[in-house]
């Protein structure tokens, strides 16, 4: 099942496949072993002649263990499951780092938009862009986002960064995340918005640093005067 | 072979009731428990319809369904499904099977039937209220399949209904759809609120004597906690939907942060009921196999107070999980950690109850007929249910996979096996109760056999496409690249639906043939303990001749020193009866 | 049990196994599940003012002198349905009706003060649709009212019905009833502060 994931080109992403793969070999092992006890019992208790049902009720502490002690074998493997995945959920979800590539994040009905701050590195600012469906990063460099939507819940995933967040018209969620291996990527929503949920197709860029040294220098030409308008958004 | 105890035979009334009050009006529990029944497979035809048609698109997307030419437009393009209607099917398909299917079969039909036949009532506390929760539903049902016929179409924002998508109608193009869905709703819950009344005053305060607690059968303890669980947690989500259908109808500002509302709020009222209510579905089914197990090993079932402290426990634990399903929705991320550790716990008495029905098994004399099939697919395939649930509970793995098809998976995997395998382990088994006559046997298994197999060539292959990343609620998934590759799985899940639907057929044959013309059935033809057993198949009005007494627990199957393997509750000591 | 007794089988009578009437144990479910339904309510709205800071412009305009008068009022009936029930348990049946009668008209004064207030709000253009907290107004005051209505209907029924043959093997509804009325009251003695006070 593990190799089902698509390719993981995140940072945290492999901490997260971490500790599924952790879950997947613990449960897997707990659900083999119950079924295959369940199906012994099933074939070698079955009616035949001259072998009478033993009166067992299990209301003993000695017949209980049988059930308690697996129990509490359980518990303290899922609390093992829980100790594993708290930090990583700690440093995705509770940490932000301090710098990086500041992107908004914007859902709405039925695309996503993305704003560039521009060479200033400032938002509400005249050379703000803003792209539809195209969320340009440099590799191996942090990226900052800050998350909103326009009308409805809508779900910002990137399945190969292992990453997402729902997006709530009315609330700013910050996010981040570090992509590893240049490419193209994509997103999708994953919560139900309307009609044209399923077509909320959006692609992650990831360059290397001379391709984004390249895409930086199309969404803003170093200009010979520094005050020349700012190029129109456009879909590059 | 006979227990040595007479059956107990009752008569009915002295006057005659007329076909609207004996049928229709009835204020006869187990007329009642037939008419939920009735609904609720009703329902689950339509329910499998919306499933088909879903499936279909996820596996042929863009092409017309066989058969469905005829819906006109704008609800379907000469058989294609649109993204309008597939958003209404999707919704609709939840809906129906978790409220007008899971919880009328299994509260309202075998709660109904069974509650007061296990503790010795002539009939429920309220018998006219209980008349009243029936047809509440069954209105419910009307105003929600309205939906389908309304312009704008049925409802389309997901049986979970987020707002803001909901609360106003332009998001989702759909107007009455929704409002309907709303007032069915609250109807429902109106029903089952009147019934759960019934469910606990009866079980409370009309026990035949010797009938104490830790004696009550585990189904009674199983129905009992639902009710209670349904009766408390369901309070803010009534509260909600009045919230909602304000927000869309006059101009309130609850859910719509565009007027100073919360788009997190409805999510909270949501599943603070929402995750109780899947214990009240999912509780039921586990009561129902666990009377059919000791029946078909002939031994008392393993742990009967350690399955009772753990069904209180469930439904203790149940109400401080709900915001497991909220990890990603923005509420503080440090919430996460208590919410996680819930809801590990809550696997606690969980693996209690299967690890002791499994215990169950050891020592039997075990005999297959078609209940006992049913019972335990329902324990094997809800394990799987069970165990992918540990993924979700896990707040950094559910990063990546909620709302993918796992989370589709691991539900149909919990609810399928409480809902369907034990609801029909439980028609197959009380059929003769209810109707005084046998089922056949060669069409139950291969019921069995077709809708086992065909329910996991469904449903595992989707563990894999969530995990592959494959979100929920997406019509033609395989247009994003990365799942390009899940063409095929679909394809093959779609086919075994179909196959899965079908073998339904052998069911409904099976079921409307043996009514009139399946072999007469005894009082006790499983020779089982519990008082159901006690009086005649189907029971007379009023259930027993007199109030039966209760001498033991209820799973005395080949006590040493008896002289037969079971000992029902309901007969005298062997001393006695001058054995 | 005989087949007679089957048939005529009183259940508001049984008092198997906790010795309470099946009728108390079912009308504190129906509560239960009742203050969970305004449980839901009140919590999200208290949630909700915290996070919107106090709503202390909006309280403003709410009447409190009008809902002073109202808890007076609601206060009272439940004394007079106190009143009632403990005359219908000392067989008195006209007393019991007649406390019945003056709970009945207390409802009703409630319900009509509760309008007139709304129709100031509304004349002043205070609705539903005027905000957050005008939702959470009109919606727990909505519903609360509407639970009113309804035991002023179930509190005249009983007073109808104990004038006729029903009586005496009705008495045990007073106590019901009065539960239910005990209950409406409580509420409002949540939202009064919440509303108008605090």
């Amino acid at each position: 099942m593990l190799s089902w994931f698509p390719e993981n080109i995140s940072t945290f992403g492999g901490d997260i496949d971490r500790v599924f793969g952790l879950i997947y070999y613990i449960v897997g092992f707990w659900f083999l072993l119950t079924e295959a006890v369940l199906l012994y019992f099933l074939v070698r208790y079955r009616r035949r002649q001259g072998h009478a049902p033993t009166y067992s009720r299990g209301d003993t502490w000695s017949e209980l263990a049988w059930v308690l002690v697996p129990v509490a074998i359980v518990l303290a493997l899922d609390l093992g499951i829980d100790m594993a995945g708290g930090p990583v959920w700690a440093h995705i979800k509770e940490q932000r780092p301090a710098d990086g590539v500041q992107v908004i994040v914007t859902g709405k009905q039925f695309n996503w938009n993305f704003t560039y701050p521009g060479p200033d590195g400032k938002f509400d600012t005249p050379d703000d862009v803003t792209i539809e469906n195209e969320l340009h990063v440099p590799v191996n460099q942090n990226v900052l986002l800050t998350l909103r939507a326009k009308d409805v819940i809508h779900s910002f995933f990137i399945p190969n960064v292992r990453l997402k967040q729902d997006v709530l018209p009315g609330r700013t969620i910050r996010g981040w995340f570090n992509a590893t291996k240049p490419g193209q990527y994509e997103i999708a929503c994953a919560e139900l918005c309307g009609f044209g949920h399923y077509n909320m197709r959006g692609f992650l860029i990831v360059h290397d640093s001379n391709g984004y040294q390249e895409w930086l220098n199309k969404q803003w030409p170093p200009a010979a005067t520094a005050d020349a308008a700012p190029p129109a958004p456009e879909h590059s | 072979m006979q227990a040595a105890a007479e059956p107990l035979h009752g008569h009915g009334h002295g006057e005659e009731l007329s076909w609207w009050r004996k049928y229709v009006f009835s204020v006869d529990h187990k007329m009642i428990g037939k008419q939920y029944m009735s609904l609720s497979l009703f329902m689950m035809l339509i329910g499998g319809l919306t499933a088909l048609l879903i499936r279909w698109e996820l596996a042929w997307p863009e092409t017309p369904v066989p058969g469905f030419g005829w819906v006109p437009e704008p609800t379907m393009f000469e058989g294609v499904v649109p993204p309008e209607f597939y958003n209404a099917l999707i919704t609709m398909h939840g809906t129906i099977m978790v409220f007008f299917v899971a919880m009328p079969f299994l509260l309202g039909a075998f709660g109904n039937f069974l509650i007061p036949l296990m503790v010795g009532a002539p009939d429920m506390a309220f018998p006219r209220l209980n008349m009243m929760s029936f047809w509440t539903i069954f209105t419910a049902s009307l105003v929600l399949l309205a939906g389908f016929f309304v312009p704008g179409g049925a409802a389309a924002a997901g049986w979970t209904g987020y707002a803001p998508l909901s609360a106003d109608p332009q998001y989702t193009g759909v107007n009455w759809g929704i409002n309907l869905w709303l007032i069915a709703l609250a109807m429902e819950f109106a029903s089952f609120l009147m019934g759960g009344v019934n469910f606990m005053t009866t079980a409370i305060n009309m026990r035949a004597p010797g009938l104490s607690l830790m004696r009550l059968p585990l189904l009674v303890w199983t129905q009992v906690t639902a009710a209670v669980l349904f009766l408390l947690s369901v309070g803010p989500l009534v509260g909600g939907a009045i919230m909602l259908l304000f927000d869309r109808t006059i101009g309130t500002s609850f859910f719509l942060p565009a007027r100073g509302g919360d788009a997190l709020l409805w999510q909270h009222l949501f599943w603070f009921f929402g995750h109780p209510e899947v214990y009240v579905v999912m509780l039921p089914g586990f009561g129902i196999i666990l009377e059919i197990f000791p029946v078909f090993t002939r031994k008392p079932i393993f742990g009967y107070k350690a399955i009772v402290y753990s069904i209180i426990a469930t439904g203790i634990l149940s109400f401080l999980v709900w915001a497991h399903h909220m990890f990603v929705s923005g509420i503080d991320p440090r919430l996460a950690t208590p919410f996680s550790v819930t809801t590990i716990l809550i696997s606690v008495p969980f693996a209690i109850m299967v690890f002791s029905m499994v215990a169950s098994f050891r020592g039997g004399a075990i005999s297959y007929p078609t209940p006992m099939l049913f019972a335990v697919g329902a324990l094997g395939t809800f394990l799987i249910g069970g165990v992918t649930g540990i993924f979700l509970g896990s707040a950094t793995v559910d990063i990546f996979l909620h709302g993918t098809y796992f989370v589709v998976a691991h539900f149909h995997y919990t609810l399928f096996p409480s809902v369907l395998f034990g609801g029909l382990a439980g028609v197959y088994f009380w059929f003769p109760k209810m109707f005084g006559r046998m089922m056949n046997e060669t069409l139950g298994k291969i019921h069995f056999w077709i809708t086992f197999f065909s329910f996991n060539c469904v449903f595992i292959p989707l563990f894999f496409a969530g995990v592959a990343g494959n979100m929920r609620r997406v019509y033609n998934p395989v247009q994003y690249d990365f799942l390009k590759h899940l063409a095929g799985i679909h394809q093959f899940a779609t086919y075994a639906a179909i196959v899965l639907l079908a073998g339904q057929i052998p069911f409904i044959i099976n079921f409307f043939w043996s009514l009139f013309a399946g072999k007469r059935a005894t009082d006790n033809p499983w020779k089982a303990n519990t008082l159901e057993w006690a009086t005649s198949s189907p029971p007379p009005h009023g259930n027993f001749e007199k109030v039966p007494t209760v001498y033991r627990d209820p799973y005395e199957y080949s006590l040493p020193g008896a002289t037969e393997d079971y000992l029902p509750q309901y007969a005298p000591t062997p001393a006695a009866r001058g054995v | 049990m005989s087949s007679a007794g089957v048939a005529e089988h009183s259940h508001a009578d049984s008092t198997e196994f906790t010795g309470q009437p099946l009728g108390k144990i079912g009308v504190w479910w129906f509560l239960a599940s009742e203050i969970m339904v305004f449980g839901g309510l009140i919590g999200s709205y208290i949630l909700s003012r915290i996070a919107a800071g106090g709503w202390a412009a909006e309280r403003a305009h709410v009447n409190t002198t009008i809902a002073i008068i109202n808890t007076i009022v609601l206060v009272t009936s439940s004394f007079t349905v106190v009143k009632a029930h403990a005359a219908a348990e000392a067989d008195d049946r006209s007393k019991a009706r007649q406390f019945m009668l003056y709970t009945v008209i207390l409802g009703c004064m409630f319900l009509c003060f509760k309008g007139y207030e709304y129709s100031r709000e509304i004349e002043h253009g205070l609705t539903p649709a005027s905000g957050l907290f005008w939702s959470f107004y009109y919606t727990m005051t909505g519903l609360h009212g509407l639970h009113v209505l309804v035991g002023i209907i179930i509190n005249f029924s009983l007073f109808i019905a104990a004038g006729g043959a029903a009586w005496p093997h009705i008495k045990h509804r007073f106590e019901y009833a009065g539960l239910y009325w005990h209950f409406v009251d409580v509420v409002w003695i949540f939202l009064f502060p919440l509303l108008y006070l605090a």
